[in-house]
């Protein structure tokens, strides 16, 4: 384990942040190794998505410390985080495509926008990245002709346009049919494996996260609930991994929202 | 009572802070036009949604306000017998004051919700974000064009408003209703100036171009990003872009005209 | 490819139609380069008052429009205003120099004009000649004191 720590390329410690009134996270400590897949899970509106974004400089913490490839990521001056962030690939929920150009264009946009490559480079690069997702035929479409799958398939294209060291994939599986969930989860493992790409993978889809991930942490209420290996996870004893893993309706996360007992609350004469 | 001032002290506190990101956003803007001036491209296809898709509504609504403004004149001129400085009237109403303000209000109708609604959706769908992600930076790549192509197509959206509405105003007052033409346009050759009416209406239309930009940006890529966020941030856009234009004209005209 | 050509052609068409716009603005409505130097020839006239007379209000002969007033400035030395007008060169050599200039107004309300009225010489104005005899604006409220002055002179009945 301390091997692993002194190998680790997101090293998170103590980290706090909140929302507003809301806390979000409540000292966290994290590590994310090299060239393995880390799942993070945990209930909606935990703020998954939110971990992700602090990893990339979007967000800023209250407190604590963020370090990427060694660079502390609040320190850093803008022009460096973006030097940064083109090593850094995001697959976001929607896909977030340009939704004013075609699929070819979004996957050439980052390669216009950070290299000097000519057009027939960036052509060839393009038609590489898109056969890798299976979308070469499909270079002419606009965003809106895409079905969810594919969009999300042409932002992964894009997000790998740069070659990154690693990548962030935001509910990668959520509202997907089985089969393009099958096909996003053959993705992410081949680029992990193939290309050696550490990535960290936020989910609550407990079947495919299970599958492919190297290493989880379970976050609930701001705080780190439980971690380590799929295969010691699925035997824990504690209630709650259990519970989210199992997916049981009830247990320690009640079924019912707080409130009086049933009885009192229709005894209760109208006010 | 206290609950009352409470109130105000927090609606105060949050104009502020708003007025605060605005200008914060206006400052990253400002920094990022060299940057578009390197990528005329970026420019070029903003001021055909924004400036180009606009003519039309601005040149029309341009000859029926001229048109209308020489019937309305001509009715009450041709009772002291002043004919004659019906191309002055007409002229000086569009030049000084309905060209730069209509033509805002129009685009801010046309252009500048759209600007709002179209930042706001790329909000919502993450595509600023990811953007970002992709180390580009939004405020840089997205909005700068937007802002510099909206500052630049007011001035000439308005310039076209009013000689549209000269033009009208010929149509009706010197081939309808007969005034004789030479007073027409001597009359409105003689009395308006160049520096003292013409400049100071596009001092005006420039003004009002960057207000319409700033605003229109600043609400989009504020707004909260739900689709219900995004049609109030559409709404405001168009509310505070009117009572700006027309606010500010007011303090212009008072600054220009008083002497 | 097809497309972007059209959008830059459209936008190209937009600046260019904009422009043209102000450019008519300043030439046709304001009067702007109407009659150029090499196309007019300058004379000035003294006032003593010209009463609200601005410039680039029309100078006429027998109503019909021959030039322009190019400036008007005030004379400390001779408390005076001085107009220049500039004549389009059509009329050098056509307006005797002892032409009468008289400051007039269109119609009750309207813009004050310099109105020429041609004498009997036979030499004429050229180029940077003077306008000697002139009659400033009428102002109304001289009018009417010389009007209750004169009344007062009256005997009474």
């Amino acid at each position: 384990m301390d091997q692993l720590r002194q190998n680790s390329l997101v090293r998170i410690r103590n980290l706090h942040f909140s929302h507003g009134d809301r806390v979000i996270f409540d000292g966290i400590d994290m590590d994310i190794p090299h060239g393995q897949i880390t799942a993070i899970m945990g209930p909606s509106g935990t703020g998954k998505t939110t971990l992700l974004k602090l990893i990339a400089g979007q967000l800023v913490p209250d407190i604590g410390t963020i370090e990427v490839d060694g660079h502390d990521i609040q320190r850093l001056p803008t022009s460096q985080l973006y030097k940064l962030r083109m090593r850094m690939g995001m697959l976001f929920q929607s896909g977030a495509l340009l939704t004013d150009l075609d699929v070819f264009d979004n996957v050439a946009f980052p390669l216009r926008e950070h290299t000097r490559l000519n057009n027939a480079m960036i052509r060839k690069l393009v038609l590489l990245k898109l056969e890798a997702v299976g979308l070469r035929g499909a270079r002419h479409l606009m965003p809106a002709e895409l079905s969810g799958g594919m969009a999300r398939r042409v932002a992964l294209a894009r997000a790998i346009a740069l070659d990154p060291m690693m990548m962030m994939y935001d509910e990668p599986f959520s509202g997907q049919d089985p089969i393009s969930m099958g096909v996003l989860v053959q993705l992410i493992r081949q680029l992990n494996r193939a290309a050696h790409i550490s990535s960290i993978l936020v989910s609550h889809d407990i079947h495919e996260t299970l599958q492919i991930a190297d290493y989880i942490y379970m976050i609930d209420g701001g705080k780190i609930i439980s971690q380590g290996a799929p295969q010691s996870l699925q035997t824990q004893q504690d209630a709650w991994t259990d519970q989210f893993i199992q997916g049981r309706p009830d247990g320690p996360v009640a079924f019912h929202y707080a409130a009086p007992p049933l009885a009192d609350d229709l005894l209760e004469s109208a006010p | 009572m206290i609950r009352f001032i409470t109130a105000v002290g927090h609606s105060t506190l949050q104009l502020l802070t708003s007025l605060g990101r605005a200008s914060l956003l206006l400052l990253a803007m400002l920094r990022g036009l060299p940057s578009v001036l390197k990528r005329p491209r970026l420019l070029i296809d903003q001021m055909h949604s924004v400036g180009v898709l606009t003519i039309s509504i601005v040149s029309i609504s341009g000859l029926f306000v001229g048109m209308v403004l020489a019937l309305q004149s001509h009715h009450i001129l041709s009772r002291f017998g002043a004919d004659s400085a019906l191309g002055l009237m007409v002229a000086a109403a569009l030049i000084r004051e309905l060209g730069p303000v209509l033509s805002a209000l129009l685009f801010t109708g046309r252009a500048g919700s759209a600007l709002t609604a179209e930042i706001g959706l790329m909000k919502a769908t993450e595509q600023l974000s990811s953007l970002e992600m992709m180390a580009v930076n939004p405020k840089y790549h997205i909005l700068a064009p937007r802002f510099l192509a909206s500052f630049l197509s007011v001035p000439l959206l308005a310039a076209l408003f009013s000689s549209l509405g000269v033009l009208g105003g010929w149509l009706v007052g010197g081939v309808i209703l007969g005034v004789d033409e030479a007073a027409f346009w001597g009359g409105m050759q003689g009395g308006i100036d160049l520096r003292n009416d013409l400049i100071n209406g596009v001092i005006k239309s420039i003004t009002f171009g960057f207000v319409c930009a700033w605003i229109a940006i600043y609400q989009g890529y504020d707004c909260v990003p739900t689709s219900e966020g995004v049609s109030r941030a559409t709404t405001r856009t168009v509310v505070q872009t009117s009572m700006a234009v027309l606010g500010l004209d007011f303090i212009l005209t008072a600054l220009m005209f008083n002497h | 490819m097809v497309k972007n050509r059209l959008i830059e052609t459209g936008v190209g068409l937009f600046v260019l139609i904009g422009f043209g716009a102000l450019l008519f603005l300043a030439i046709q409505v304001s009067g702007l380069g109407e009659f150029y130097q090499d196309e007019s020839f300058k004379v000035t006239a003294r006032f003593d008052n010209i009463g609200g007379l601005k410039t680039n209000a029309p100078v006429t002969i027998a109503g019909v429009e021959v030039g322009r007033v190019q400036d008007i400035h005030y004379d400390p030395e001779e408390f005076r205003a001085v107009a220049t007008l500039n004549i389009q060169n059509r009329y050098h050599g056509h307006i005797p120099d002892d032409t009468f200039a008289k400051i007039l107004t269109a119609g009750l309300l309207g813009e004050k004009y310099i109105g020429l009225q041609p004498g009997g010489s036979e030499d004429p104005l050229t180029q940077g000649g003077e306008i000697t005899i002139t009659q400033s604006s009428l102002v109304l409220e001289e009018i009417i004191g010389q009007f209750l002055f004169s009344k007062s002179q009256e005997p009474l009945p």
